[in-house]
């Protein structure tokens, strides 16, 4: 069950936000999201997730716990993947991320990694597949995964509920093969 | 039908999802991410009782936050429906349906007790901390153990669901006589569906008393009834859209309560609303009910089975009498003359459980072939050999032929590929390093149903194809499948038909589960097709000097936008021109598809597999990890080998979960579930799954639907978590009766 949210409160004064555009309690940071420099006014309790969905209509990306234990939130922060729900959006001033709507190419041409997921059949519902493909191009790039265990254990932060675990890491494979097993 | 012949261009051969470029760019839109003008943003704040009585709320600290718009609680709820029977939803159980916000009673630990709403989402989440709750605590019993002689038979069966049959011959009897005895007691813990999607109801005010929701579910026909029924709406004015589920599993079968929540504060306050549940809230509603069975089985010396008995006691609601199909399996998959099977309830203060994939049939079938696994091993009987000796050709539980029954070419086919002939049936023969090796396998059964659903589809000029129904792909591959009907029903390319689903809209269908929707979708898109067909034919042979003038329908094919003469393409007429001759710009046909009244007096219809599982189990630590799986299944017509086994490996999967990580531990001092999070709630991840190879068997059905399908969400999890058992067994000499088997039972 949970916890009463009472036990949530912080103590401290409640905070006058109205929305980050009219709180006087915002933040002014600069992102790189998919490319474009972003100038935003974040509340500093916002996280990135957060920030993505609710505030930048950028729903690919995923919540499926909000606690770091699902990697549906998963994205490329200066190209390390990374839980978007445990960022807090005004630590990463200056930051790059790559979401999964950012990384087709601006003709609409899919990633390799996403054409590979599509060919292995690597996903049913969907909903943790935009974390699975960032986490497993991150993985690429990090160059340390060869084997199917190695990938399976790397890729063990990303839960996918479906089950689709062992397409999704013949996707990973094929990807992995077409690099020559190194990074892009 | 029977169907108009036409060549199998797509039905029959893998394809990739047609959704598939949605899902992987982040542009399959789920019910969470629907926005509107104006959008307030609702949190629940749930009780930290079991039972007892609301004392007091106070919510002015919360309304006193910025941006907090309203509290709800059962105080100041609006108006909703008096009597309980209009929460019933379709597929409700026997009893009276939770009420949110209904009265100050606590039925279960965890339930809504307030909703605040607020501009932001962070300033409602912000504005629930600051609701204060006052309880008046009652004694509360969540502990099955305590229960289980109160246990009764429901008076009431749920609809759907086949009862135990009546006894047959005399099963304590010939237990008593038999040579040969095993018996067992064994445990299912509680399981949480836990879809990737977490619960959400986004409600846009459309002005005009209209509204548009956008709910988390597996049928938007029965989130509409509800919301209709509930808030006394005609359901003109209520469209539920959910084009993506992000996971249900049965989730998403009964309406959740946020979708009561959410509605209800856009009605109130006129305006738009979204409330989206926590992870840890997906642990406040539905879940896999606590099991407890006891299996004898008496035997010949050869195995020949003289006696079963399968009981079982099920946990359910104060509220409700949930049931689902535990034991009846047993009778279902081996022939024996005395056979005695019951099923029981003991009422616990939790929410009511409900389908959770197969419901019933894996915790039935980790007791049923567990047992026959000690039989094989009491008898020195080899287990295919005991499950050949014992087999049935037709269903005795219901004294019917099977519409048909592979499982015999399951076991074989299986066994090949798995190497079972190399097995040494010896425990603890087979060891590498510090681990042990062991071999087991099991029988799985579920259900081929098929139910009354409709579709429509619309054929334009331009040679594209539109095919609709309610139903939802909850990830089971349904938009692929009807698509890849529709382009064979016209030949055509699968990039000209568009699938539409999930929209209260569109034609009639039930609930999408019990692995029917294959069948009956497809059925119904087949039907509409040919009507559709079977018009532009008749336009056809209008034009002037028309080739097909004279011909037949079944001498015609239709293939790349034309119909043409099958004995000879060269005489055909194109899509454009007859619709020309006929003078419309597109042809529409809906179409419902029925289950045969005659088959289904005279069949019954299942999917049946034979799945083969090896373990290594490390010695000293007690790990286990499932490092091959074998599953040879038998369900009717394939229409799509890729989704299909994806399916099945899904099913798998959960299988292993079930069998070795997934159980939601109840503190029974407090009546709450603890580990409510991904990170304590096990379930699967990568390094769990390693080779899994999934084999269709050749199966010819026409009883069963019209389109030979049977359906295969649930085959794969029914006997994976018996055959892991008895594999552990194998590979150890323990044989342990308590899911999931986790490192303690395995070492103690």
């Amino acid at each position: 069950m949970p916890d009463n949210p009472a036990r949530a409160a912080t103590g401290g004064p409640a905070p006058a936000r109205l929305g980050p555009a009219t709180s006087p309690q915002t933040v002014a940071i600069e992102l790189t999201i998919n490319g474009r420099p972003r100038r935003l006014a974040v509340a500093p309790w916002t996280t990135l997730l957060d920030l993505l969905r609710e505030e930048l209509d950028l729903t690919g990306t995923k919540k499926g716990c909000d606690h770091g234990q699902c990697g549906s939130c998963t994205v490329l922060l200066d190209g390390q993947r990374i839980n978007a729900c445990l960022v807090l959006a005004v630590m990463k001033d200056g930051s790059a991320v790559t979401t999964v709507e950012g990384l087709s190419g601006p003709d609409g041409a899919l990633h390799p990694m996403q054409e590979a997921f599509i060919e292995h059949d690597a996903f049913q519902c969907g909903y943790c597949t935009p974390g699975q493909i960032c986490s497993a191009v991150a993985l690429v790039e990090e160059g340390r995964a060869r084997a199917p265990d190695e990938i399976r254990e790397l890729m063990s932060g990303n839960i996918c509920r479906c089950g689709a675990y062992p397409n999704i890491v013949a996707a990973i494979q094929q990807v992995l093969a077409s690099n020559g097993g190194a990074g892009r | 039908m029977p169907p108009i012949p036409n060549a199998e261009t797509h039905v029959g051969s893998p394809r990739s999802r047609v959704d598939g470029r949605a899902k992987v760019t982040g542009g399959a839109r789920y019910s969470a991410e629907f926005t509107a003008p104006d959008l307030a943003h609702g949190y629940v704040v749930n009780s930290t009782v079991a039972k007892g009585r609301i004392t007091g709320i106070d919510t002015a600290a919360a309304l006193a936050a910025p941006g907090v718009l309203a509290v709800f609680t059962h105080e100041n709820r609006p108006r909703t429906a008096w009597f309980s029977y209009k929460y019933q939803d379709e597929v409700a159980p026997p009893g009276t349906p939770f009420r949110p916000l209904y009265d100050d009673k606590v039925v279960y630990s965890g339930q809504p007790v307030a909703l605040v709403v607020a501009e932001s989402f962070d300033a409602a989440r912000h504005g629930a901390s600051l609701v204060r709750v006052s309880y008046q605590a009652e004694a509360h019993e969540t502990d099955l153990t305590s229960r289980m002689g109160e246990a009764y038979e429901p008076p009431k069966k749920r609809s759907g669901i086949s009862p135990p049959p009546k006894p047959r011959g005399d099963a304590p009897g010939a237990y008593a006589d038999s040579p040969v005895k095993v018996s067992g007691g064994y445990w299912a813990a509680y399981e949480h569906h836990n879809p990737m999607e977490p619960h959400a109801t986004t409600v846009v005010w459309e002005g005009g008393g209209k509204l548009l929701v956008h709910d988390k579910n597996q049928g938007v026909l029965n989130a509409q009834s509800y919301v209709s029924s509930v808030f006394g709406l005609g359901k003109d004015d209520v469209r539920v859209v959910t084009p993506f589920v992000g996971g249900g599993f049965g989730s998403g079968l009964r309406p959740q309560y946020q979708l009561f929540l959410a509605v209800m504060a856009a009605l109130e306050l006129r305006r738009s609303v979204r409330v989206v549940l926590t992870r840890d809230q997906m642990f406040t509603h539905v879940y896999r009910p606590n099991t407890f069975q006891t299996v004898k089985l008496g035997a010949n010396p050869d195995g020949t089975l003289r006696s079963i008995q399968h009981h079982s006691v099920t946990g359910t609601s104060q509220f409700e009498d949930y049931q689902e199909v535990v034991v009846n399996w047993t009778g279902t998959l081996y022939h024996c003359d005395n056979v005695e099977l019951t099923q029981k309830l003991a009422k616990l203060d939790t929410y009511t459980p409900g389908d959770m994939r197969a419901p019933g049939a894996p915790t039935g079938l980790f007791a049923a072939e567990s047992a026959m696994d000690e039989l094989a091993y009491a008898t020195g009987v080899d287990p295919i050999e005991l499950r050949l000796k014992n087999y049935t050709e037709h269903d005795e539980n219901e004294g019917k032929q099977f519409s048909s029954k592979e499982l015999r070419a399951c076991y074989e086919v299986g066994a090949e590929r798995f190497g079972w002939s190399e097995r040494n049936p010896e425990p603890r023969s087979m060891r590498e390093g510090r681990e042990l090796i062991g071999w087991g396998m099991a029988s799985g059964a579920w259900e081929a149903q098929m139910m009354k659903t409709s579709a429509r589809a619309v054929l334009t000029a331009d040679g594209k194809l539109e095919v609709a129904c309610a139903t939802a792909d909850i990830g089971t591959g349904t938009y692929t499948i009807l698509t890849q009907i529709g382009a064979d029903a016209f030949g055509l390319r699968m990039e000209d038909v568009t699938t539409r689903l999930g929209d209260t809209t569109l034609p009639y269908s039930p609930v999408e589960g019990g692995s029917w929707t294959a069948a009956s979708a497809g059925t119904a898109v087949q039907l509409a097709c040919e009507a559709v067909r079977e018009k532009l034919f008749k336009h056809a042979q209008k034009a002037s000097g028309s080739p097909l003038a004279g011909a037949k329908l079944d001498a015609v094919s239709f293939a790349g936008g034309r119909i043409e003469v099958t004995a000879d393409p060269d005489r055909f007429v194109t899509i454009a021109d007859a619709m020309r001759a006929g003078g419309v710009d597109r042809l529409e046909a809906e179409e419902t598809a029925n289950p045969s009244k005659i088959d289904q007096l005279r069949y019954t219809g299942y999917t049946h597999s034979a799945i083969f599982v090896e373990v290594r189990v490390d010695e000293e630590l007690g790990v286990v990890r499932v490092t091959r799986v074998v599953d040879a299944v038998a369900a009717g017509k394939i229409l799509n080998p890729k989704t299909a086994r994806s399916q099945v490996v899904g099913g798998i999967v959960w299988g292993i979960g079930m069998a070795l990580e997934e159980e939601t531990l109840p503190d029974h001092n407090l009546g709450r579930f603890m580990n409510h999070n991904l990170a304590e709630y096990h379930v699967p991840v990568a390094a769990d799954v390693q080779g899994i190879e999934v084999i269709f068997v050749d199966e010819h059905d026409t009883k069963v639907s019209p389109i030979g399908v049977k359906g295969l969400g649930e085959i794969g999890i029914v006997g994976t978590a018996a055959a892991i058992a008895n594999a552990i067994y194998h590979a150890t000499g323990k044989r342990i009766r308590d899911m999931p088997i986790t490192i303690d039972k395995v070492l103690g």
